[in-house]
């Protein structure tokens, strides 16, 4: 598979990443390298195998449903921009 | 021109959990803001989601009610977005190999049974809360809402009218509190859903679908639904093509309008989150959770009606919510006159109910009050009419039904000597429509019940005042 340099302006959008042109240009073939990995892995034989979700074959440890935070919500927002009333104030969005 | 109509329902429900999905964060609502929003709710560096037991034996609950498959191994994804009430940039939600799959919900639409197939149910958290007013131009957010648990449950496409995607949704609302895995709180955002809508002309493939957002009431389901059918039919009647969209529900203009089209849809590059390992549900737990699953809706609706008795449709009034149907079923254990019970926790009960807005945990009259009224109605002490007015008593917290009958001198007339004598004076007061009624005017007999209930203030036996007046009448 091959990148064109609009995919990878595409995913730099999706990612909220600013760059320009030359950036881009850097980054394609960068993203293309790793693209020639995966490439390479592609031709192992998989047929049969039930691919894994994670690298390490164990499962999920559960917590019991019980509260056991506290609100700190002052020391968490002193490192916020802008704070009133409790909330966190952030540049106006309405979708 | 007949159209088909095509709706597939997507249904947050909030799970009833005292901590979130990930977190040790509280869930109550209407805390002060961020109070529950903890490390891993706002997202700090370093943290790590570990997921809650209860939620997910919520959805255990849920797959085994409605008889779905619970996966024996599924997988947390990342849903990934840009949004200030999402603080991590991605929601942890499940994609490929969610907890419950398939099911089915039966409802009931002009007393016609039908099928609802599920897609789907899987966990995922809320977002937070975003403020857009009162902040000088700046958004304000608070997190506590975030972190919360959910089950997303997906329908598919198997409804064909509003009248049956409320059904539906109703159905569903009732479930998830009979099971007591969501407060089925509309208002407080409790069970959201999200419609979608298509149309087609009979046996044509599947029309463009377009998806109506957030709908939080029965209602504006039905009216957002009705509009966007009508708006989409009128559409390709006069020659434009349905777009696919997402959809706002306006519910002071009644109408829907586009949020973003296919082109603005998100690309949310789900993939598997590598902080959470695959959850494994075992055979023994699914097994314990079996166990403690109560009789849901439909089987109790089912019962009674092959036992008690009752319509389709009073069963289903009844059984609505665990509460009102708990309810009923004491004061049938008092009174066991099913049909009579049912009329007036259906009537009587349900009705004051609404007229105070309050729901039947908060009844001021009790199952074990309402059943000895209905003893008296029952035992002949006291006639339908006027167990009414000691209902309206009962309410206003004057006491139980006997206490208000002995006080108010309410207790019928029974007496034949008493109803007789009442009778003679009648009939020696009106000659003329006597003379008349044995003239062969049969519609006079209701004024001398309806003179004998005035001389008796409601209080004569009916039964025995007709049977009176019949033999005195007779001449």
């Amino acid at each position: 598979m091959s990148l064109s340099l609009n995919d990878v302006k595409r995913i730099a959008s999706l990612s909220r990443i600013a760059i320009d042109d030359a950036e881009a240009q850097v980054v394609l073939s960068k993203l293309s390298g790793i693209f020639g990995l995966i490439e390479e892995m592609q031709a192992v034989d998989t047929a049969g195998i039930e691919p894994m979700s994670h690298a390490q074959e164990v499962s999920l440890r559960l917590r019991d449903d019980v509260v056991t935070e506290e609100d700190r919500h002052e020391e968490f927002q002193k490192g916020a921009p802008q704070v009133e009333a409790g909330l966190y104030l952030v540049p106006k969005v309405i979708e | 021109m007949q159209w088909e109509v095509v709706i597939g329902l997507e249904v947050h429900a909030q799970l009833s959990t005292a901590s979130k999905i990930f977190s040790g964060a509280s869930t109550e609502f209407g805390s002060a803001p961020n109070a529950h929003a903890c490390a891993v709710d706002v997202a700090l560096p370093g943290v790590l989601p570990v997921l809650n037991r209860g939620a997910v034996e919520c959805a255990i609950r849920f797959g085994l009610a409605v008889g779905g498959k619970v996966s024996q191994r599924s997988v947390f994804a990342r849903k990934n977005y840009f949004y200030p009430d999402l603080p991590k940039g991605y929601q942890i939600s499940q994609f490929d190999l969610p907890v419950v799959q398939g099911g089915q919900i039966v409802i009931l639409v002009d007393g016609v049974e039908k099928t609802v197939r599920l897609t789907r149910a899987h966990l995922e958290e809320d977002a937070g809360k975003s403020l857009h007013e009162d902040f000088h131009g700046m958004t304000g957010i608070d997190l506590n809402r975030a972190g919360t648990p959910l089950l997303e449950i997906v329908s598919e496409p198997d409804m064909g009218s509003a009248q049956e995607a409320v059904a539906y949704a109703k159905e569903l609302h009732s479930l998830v509190r009979y099971l007591g895995i969501c407060d089925g709180n509309m208002q407080e955002g409790s069970f959201r859903c999200d419609a979608n809508v298509s149309v087609r002309r009979p046996g044509e493939p599947l029309g463009t679908r377009r998806e109506i957002k957030n709908l939080n009431s029965f209602r504006f389901l039905q009216q957002a639904i009705e509009y966007e059918i009508q708006w989409q039919i009128e559409t390709i009647e006069d020659g434009g093509k349905i777009q696919q969209a997402t959809v706002l529900f306006d519910s002071e203009k009644g109408e829907t309008r586009m949020m973003r089209s296919k082109e603005e849809a998100h690309d949310y590059r789900y993939f598997p989150d590598p902080d959470l390992l695959p959850l494994v549900i075992d055979e023994k737990w699914i097994g314990e959770v079996a166990t403690t699953l109560p009789e849901l809706p439909h089987a109790k609706r089912s019962r009674y009606v092959s036992s008690f008795g009752l319509s389709a449709y009073d069963a289903g009034v009844l059984t609505a919510s665990k509460e009102l149907a708990a309810y009923f079923e004491e004061v049938v254990s008092i009174h066991p006159e099913p049909k009579i019970c049912a009329n007036w926790v259906m009537g009587e009960i349900n009705g004051w109910l609404n007229k105070a807005g309050i729901e039947i945990a908060d009844c001021p009259i009790s199952s074990r009050s309402l059943a000895g009224l209905l003893v008296r109605i029952g035992d002949g002490t006291i006639s339908g009419k006027i167990a009414k007015e000691v209902f309206e008593a009962m309410w206003n917290g004057e006491g139980e039904a006997d206490s208000i009958i002995e006080k108010k001198g309410l207790k019928q007339i029974s007496d034949s000597g008493a109803l007789e004598a009442i009778v003679d004076e009648i009939i020696a007061a009106n000659p003329s429509q006597v003379a008349d009624y044995r003239a062969g005017r049969d519609k006079l007999f209701s004024f001398f019940v309806g003179q004998a209930m005035k001389a008796t203030k409601g209080q004569a036996n009916p039964v025995e005042l007709t049977e009176i007046l019949k033999k005195k009448l007779a001449g």
